[in-house]
This record gives C-alpha cells, structure tokens and sequence, in this order.
C-alpha cells in the first residue's frame, strides 16, 4: 500500500506527512507529528475531543482522513496559547476551574475558539448549543460554560 | 484502499465504474468514517469528489438553487439567500449532529445515507427537490424521494453518484418547515420527521402543497394525501384536521427503543399540523 503525501500548515507553519489512504486526520496528528492535544473519545464523531478547525471549520479531527487535509489550514489547541501567554479562554478554565479530568478540554477549547470568532457574544444558550457535541463527563458543563461566558466578556472589552 | 481525488466528474465516474471491489464516495465522510471505523463497511476505493467543480458551491439556476454534493449544513445556514428561498430544507439540514458534523455533513450524503431518519430527506421531499446523478450513461435528475429504497440502500447504479442536489423554483407567498420529534433538545436521531411546503394564492388559499413524513417507514414518505388535505383550503383547523390524519394513516413505523408505533403514528400528525402551520405563516410573510 502507498502512503499519500500531504502538504498543510498546522498552526501557522507548512507541515508536510505522509499517512496511509485509511488513516484519520487525527491519527496523523497524534501518531505522525506529536500533536497529542486533540484526544480520541469515541472515534465516531460524538464526543468532540479531538476538534480542530480545518480552513476555518470546526470539524472532528477523527472524522476526516489525514489525505482530506492536503492543501488545507489546519488549527489545534497547540496553537491556542502564545508561547507562555494563555488564550483568555485558557486562563478563564483555569479561573473557574473548568475541568477536571481535562480529557474533553483540548476540544472544547477549540470549539469554544471558534465560536467566538464567529460570535464573539454569544447567549448562554448559544453557546450551549453550539458546545452540544463535545462532551463533558465530569463537570456537568456549568463551570465550562461560566469560563466560555467569562471570557467572551474579556475578549470583548480588550478588543 | 485507495484513495482518489478526482478534478471531474468523468473521472470520478470512471474511476467508480472501473471498481473492482467496493467503492464509495467521501464528501463529509460523517457517515463513512463511522461506517469504516466500526468495519461495516471496509471500501477498497474511497473517491473523495470536494475537488470536483461545482461540488463545493451554492448557485442559483432557474430561480431555484443548486447545492453542490460536497456542500456542508453550516455553508447552507450561512447562505442568507438560501435560507430566505428554502428555509425548512436548511432549518431540517442544521439539526443534523454537532456544531463540527454540521462543519462537514452535506445534503447529498444525508441522502445517500439512505437512512429513514435522516432530517434533511423529509424537507427535501417537500421541497420537490431535484437530485443530479452522474454515471456512465451520463446524467439524469430524479427525485429525492426515489433515491432510498431501502435502509442504507440507493437507487443509484454502479459508477453513479449523485453530483448536486436542485431546489427548484417557487412561487411567491411559498414556504416550507420542518420539525421533528426527538426526547431531547439537540444531538439525536429523528424519533419521527415532518417535512412541509406549500405554496398560496392571492386570497390566501392553497394551491400547492407537498407533505415527506421521516422515520416511520422503511424510507421516506412522500404523502399525497396530506398534500391533498390542504389544497384548496385556506390551511384552517379543519384542514390541518384532515392532513393530521392523512399523515398517520401513512405510517408505517417499527417499534424500537426510541419510540412505538402506536407513539410514532400519532406524532406524525401532531408535528404535520405544526410544521404546516409555520409553513403558512412563511409562505404569509
């Protein structure tokens, strides 16, 4: 079996693999280039851990082949903080202490990234909905949507 | 398995007629990679068409809109003109999974999918869509509603595929909805799926109308009945009596662990009314 030859830019720097026809962009993340932040929950597109966005797009990492991203922009949580400098979506799950376990944090952070760039004041309910696919099974997702909510309200004054 | 990105749709053509083993065609791939993950389906080609021109885009034609097979939920709901044009059939696609499936899934897939639940099949039905398939012997449109046969199972032949999906032309005072019943608020599996579109008169009385009924039969239901129900009437109580009744009669439903047949049928009716009744008021305004 040949391998397929990818060309992308991850985070902001020209990224090239190579995976098998098969593999799952998240596999490739993971398994290829140390990208360990997107977490495999379910594999099946439920859970919303491994979330990235693909040119622009939030997507389940685990629901595209790696071969898919030939061409394509690429974000992960590692791009999130700058250097030491935590996003303020980062620093306000710290705050409200908004995760436990910390399994489902990569993809909601991501997720959370990218509601707010497409609205950056979203309802509560908003932005529940728009966070229904990511799972969360320790902290019954009050803490997290406080810390989403927080932060939105920072983005907005510092802008 | 090989994978291929074709640039035309001759070549992806060629390449699904000259299969060997089995073929499949990824757009979303939020149907395929759960299938391939679970091993239901192990395909030796996965001919991946977003490269295909056209295939990503929303264009108008005719005065009706065509939706290219690779475009996804979150493009459709981000186009204002298509959502003003034909909201029950954007409204139906955008409750199809999460935020990240919404990312990905398209219309065409939802179809070929072929399952009897999915959302956007009942709103396309409605709607009179108009689904454009390529194949060896060229290409020929046909109605949404005769591209499931069967759970998981198309019409289509080999080397077909279906190119673009066409919401056709309406006139004023038209409007389309659709509903469905699941236990909760977000991220389920249609317990039961109400597509409906109708168009008015001047006087404010039905002169069209089309009723697609999801999740209790084997494939979707395109009630003639319904439809009937409200044609000719101003859409009042005693109408939307009458197609309540007409969509339960048409029901055919399992028992399952979402819901009986006994729940399913009388539903059906309930979100009918529902879905007519903002119908009607769409097509008002």
């Amino acid at each position: 079996m040949s391998q397929i030859h990818v060309t992308t830019k991850i985070n902001g720097d020209t990224t090239e693999y190579l995976c098998d026809p098969e593999e799952t962009l998240l596999d490739v993340l993971r398994d290829r280039l140390g990208l360990t932040g997107a977490k495999e929950g379910c594999g099946t597109g439920d859970c919303g851990a491994c979330s990235v966005t693909v040119d622009g797009r939030l997507v389940c990492s685990c629901l595209m082949l790696g071969a898919e991203a030939d061409g394509s922009e690429i974000t992960t949580i590692e791009g999130m903080a700058e250097g030491e400098k935590l996003h303020p979506l980062q620093q306000k799950f710290l705050e409200h202490a908004a995760l436990q376990c910390g399994i489902c944090t990569p993809g909601i952070l991501v997720a959370a990234k990218s509601l707010l760039e497409k609205n950056p004041s979203p309802t509560e309910e908003e932005a529940r909905y728009w966070l229904a696919g990511n799972l969360c099974r320790c902290t019954g997702y009050d803490k997290i949507i406080r810390a989403v909510m927080d932060a939105a309200e920072e983005m907005r004054r510092a802008s | 398995m090989i994978y291929e990105v074709p640039e035309t749709v001759d070549s992806a053509v060629a390449l699904l007629s000259g299969a060997t083993g089995s073929a499949r065609i990824l757009a979303g791939g939020t149907d395929l990679l759960v299938q391939m993950k679970s091993g239901v389906v192990e395909p030796d080609l996965v001919v991946d068409i977003k490269r295909i021109d056209g295939m990503k885009s929303i264009t108008q034609e005719d005065g009706g809109w065509r939706i290219g097979a690779a475009v996804s939920g979150a493009e459709m709901g981000e186009h204002e003109a298509l959502c003003g044009a034909w909201p029950g059939v954007v409204e139906a696609m955008e409750l199809i999974g999460s935020t990240q499936v919404q990312g990905r899934a398209t219309l065409a897939g939802n179809l070929c999918n072929a399952s009897p639940a999915a959302d956007s099949v009942p709103a396309m039905v409605a709607a009179g869509a108009l689904v454009r398939v390529a194949g060896p012997d060229g290409v020929r449109d046909i109605p949404a509603e005769d591209i499931p046969v069967s759970p998981g199972k198309t019409s289509l032949a080999k080397g077909e595929f279906v190119t673009s999906v066409f919401l056709p032309a309406r006139p004023a005072k038209s409007g389309d909805a659709y509903l469905r019943f699941i236990p909760r608020t977000e991220m389920d599996i249609a317990v039961v799926g109400v597509g409906v579109s109708l168009t008015l008169d001047e006087a404010g009385t039905c002169t069209a109308a089309r009723v697609g009924l999801g999740a209790v039969a084997a494939t979707v239901l395109l009630v003639e009945d319904a439809a009937a129900a409200l044609i000719g009437t101003k859409v009042d109580d005693a109408a939307l009596d009458k197609l309540a009744a007409a969509a339960s009669a048409a029901c055919k439903p399992i028992d399952d662990k979402r819901g009986t047949i006994a729940f399913r049928t009388h539903v059906a009716g309930v979100l009918a009314k529902r879905a007519a009744k903002i119908a009607l008021t769409r097509a008002q305004s």
